[in-house]
């Protein structure tokens, strides 16, 4: 009897103690989830052997984007430019000017909303094949606004030239390296960093610069998804077979350019659309996808699970993703109130 | 008599002031009164100190000149052409539809333009990024960025010449214009950017000023740089203290302005000017 209210009073202060924020980037993997440690670092060094075009720049953030991996790996190819973006990406302009390979991390904040000018004007205007690493995108830490790129999707849709991916896992990140270097323009990459869910193996997929595939098919619901939101849409897909939902699962980890054949052909049914993604709803893949159905004049209905269009809060990511309907759970839900 | 170097390079930056009127016209207004107060300092980099082809602009060999400020394209046109890159018949087509020489310096448009300018404080990001890449690939190749004093008002000017200094960038040369006037008025009454030498030095860069309209001072502060420059070392500034209009007394006198109107019938009025001007010197 002792023990048990012992263990009773022990469980009641662990179920009462708040998650935390914990580091500036959490992990997002699920408990147990296989993970590749950073996959983008790897993929680069890897990559840098057999293209001696290849450099790394980074700008006070090359522990954080995962670009340490490559310093330590080819440090005479590494180039430090500390924490001054505008320099960071003039410099992997000036760069790629004489004909190297940049790729240049920091996080996406800081890329898309301090250093657009010189995105824009230095690198994308005369097309230069600068890869523009972005540390942190959407909903990936705890750390509030500062932080938070909910909308660089949005901010870089309108620049020419530029190339725009959202990854969803570690095999998208490596298979992604070496043909972001094949580009001959400019790119963004939606950087995933640390230990990164290894997902789409699983899968009979192979990721393709500029093409969406249909990693499951499915009779009643149509998910299109890019980035992490890939993994939580093949997730919440498996829960909703238990309900006798069948869900097919449209991954487009290429937002720009868009590859509405393959994703139109899916969306063109009588089935429910759902776009998922890790952005805000304003200006991202909903958007995309909406703009594509609209030009083709097709009258489907798309339903959009996306971050609000708001400041969100800091906190612990597992908190964060199921208030703002990121979480499997929540799409799960909303599917099935969709379905009635 | 010898002609010596200073001769060829007063040449020069007589010929490019004419173009500049001349094109000037063409628009019958523009930046003349800054493109005439760079003359001499674009006449020395272009005639004296590039390493160029003019039938190859493309030469993967070459020293790289950087126009970070766009609207002083009317200048480097008038250098460019000086230097055989761009034919003279060319410059008459300045700003109009269709031409390779807009207002605003692109890279995409004309033969020896380095970067497309404009956006201010983007020149010596790019070039510190030049200056890397070219050391890396093993060449001696050196860069030159040419910005204006209005540019230092610009967070990214100092973010690169931390970085170049950092990086020991010994081969980039910044060359800055100091016509002390920008877009709303005199530069010491919109964001006083003295004392600059002192600026620069902290920064990290072997720092000269002179009379940018002082051929002699001028190509004593390049020797001096070029003696200097070295793969690893300390990058090199020149702060070129300029005179707007030089060259044409009624301009050097007129009210100053970012944005200079001319009359049509003044603009052979400032020939006229600028040749007695030319020819009492030599006659000196």
């Amino acid at each position: 009897m002792t023990s048990s209210t012992s263990s009773t009073s022990s469980t009641s202060k662990t179920s009462t103690k708040r998650l935390t924020t914990s580091a500036m980037i959490a992990s997002f993997a699920d408990p147990g989830q296989r993970t590749a440690s950073a996959p983008f670092g790897h993929a680069l060094a890897a990559l840098a052997e057999s293209d001696e075009r290849v450099v790394g720049l980074t700008a006070d953030l090359g522990k954080y984007t995962d670009m340490h991996v490559f310093a330590q790996a080819h440090p005479e190819r590494f180039f430090q430019l500390g924490m001054a973006e505008q320099l960071l990406f003039g410099a992997a302009a000036g760069m790629a000017e004489v004909g190297l390979v940049p790729f240049a991390s920091t996080y996406s904040v800081f890329a898309a909303r301090r250093a657009y000018d010189f995105l824009c004007l230095d690198i994308a205007e005369p097309n230069l094949n600068v890869n523009i690493v972005g540390g942190l995108p959407g909903l990936t830490t705890g750390y509030g606004p500062s932080h938070q790129a909910t909308e660089d999707v949005a901010i870089f849709r309108g620049m020419p030239k530029l190339t725009i991916v959202d990854p969803c896992d570690s095999v998208d990140i490596e298979q992604a390296v070496p043909q972001l270097a094949a580009a001959e323009g400019p790119t963004y990459l939606r950087l995933l960093r640390g230990k990164v869910p290894t997902v789409l193996d699983e899968y009979d997929y192979t990721f393709r610069l500029g093409k969406a595939s249909v990693l499951r098919g499915g009779n009643d619901v149509v998910f299109v998804s890019s980035g992490l939101m890939t993994m939580r849409a093949l997730q919440a897909a498996d829960e909703l077979a238990q309900h006798n939902v069948d869900v097919s699962v449209v991954h487009t980890p290429t937002i720009k350019p868009f590859d509405a054949e393959t994703v139109l052909a899916e969306v063109d049914s009588d089935r429910l659309v759902v776009t998922l993604e890790n952005h805000t709803v304003v200006g991202g893949l909903f958007e995309t996808l909406a703009s594509a159905v609209v030009s083709r004049g097709l009258g489907t209905r798309v339903v959009p699970i996306a971050l609000p269009d708001e400041f969100l809060d800091a906190g612990a990511l597992p908190t964060l993703h199921e208030r703002y309907g990121l979480a499997t759970s929540t799409i799960v839900d909303k599917v099935l109130g969709e379905l009635g | 008599m010898t002609t010596t170097r200073a001769d060829r390079v007063h040449a020069a930056a007589y010929r490019m002031r004419h173009h500049i009127l001349d094109m000037g016209e063409v628009q019958g207004q523009g930046y003349v009164g800054q493109a005439l107060g760079v003359a001499d300092l674009l006449a020395v980099t272009h005639t004296d100190q590039l390493r160029h082809r003019a039938e190859d602009p493309e030469w993967a060999g070459r020293d790289r000149f950087l126009l970070s400020t766009g609207h002083y394209a009317i200048a480097l046109y008038a250098a460019l052409a000086e230097a055989g890159t761009l034919p003279v018949s060319e410059l008459e087509t300045y700003g109009s539809d269709g031409s390779r020489l807009p207002m605003s310096g692109m890279a995409s448009y004309t033969p020896g333009m380095e970067i497309s300018g404009g956006s201010l404080g983007h020149g010596l990001t790019v070039a510190v990024g030049m200056a890397l890449g070219l050391r890396f690939q093993g060449t001696r190749q050196r860069i030159f960025n040419f910005l204006s004093d209005g540019e230092l008002d610009e967070g990214s000017t100092w973010e690169a010449a931390m970085g170049a200094a950092h990086h020991q960038l010994g081969l980039l040369t910044a060359l800055v214009d100091m016509n002390a006037l920008q877009a709303d008025g005199p530069t010491a009454g919109v964001l006083g950017i003295e004392p600059a030498e002192q600026k620069w030095e902290a920064a990290g860069w072997f720092t000269q000023r002179v009379d940018g309209n002082d051929v002699d001072s001028l190509l004593a502060a390049f020797d001096a740089a070029a003696e200097r420059a070295q793969p690893v070392g300390q990058p090199s500034v020149i702060l070129c203290d300029t005179r707007i209009g030089r060259g044409v007394p009624l301009l050097e006198t007129r009210e100053k302005a970012h944005f200079m109107r001319i009359d049509e019938h003044e603009w052979q009025l400032c020939r006229d000017q600028l040749t007695h001007g030319h020819e009492g010197a030599r006659a000196q």
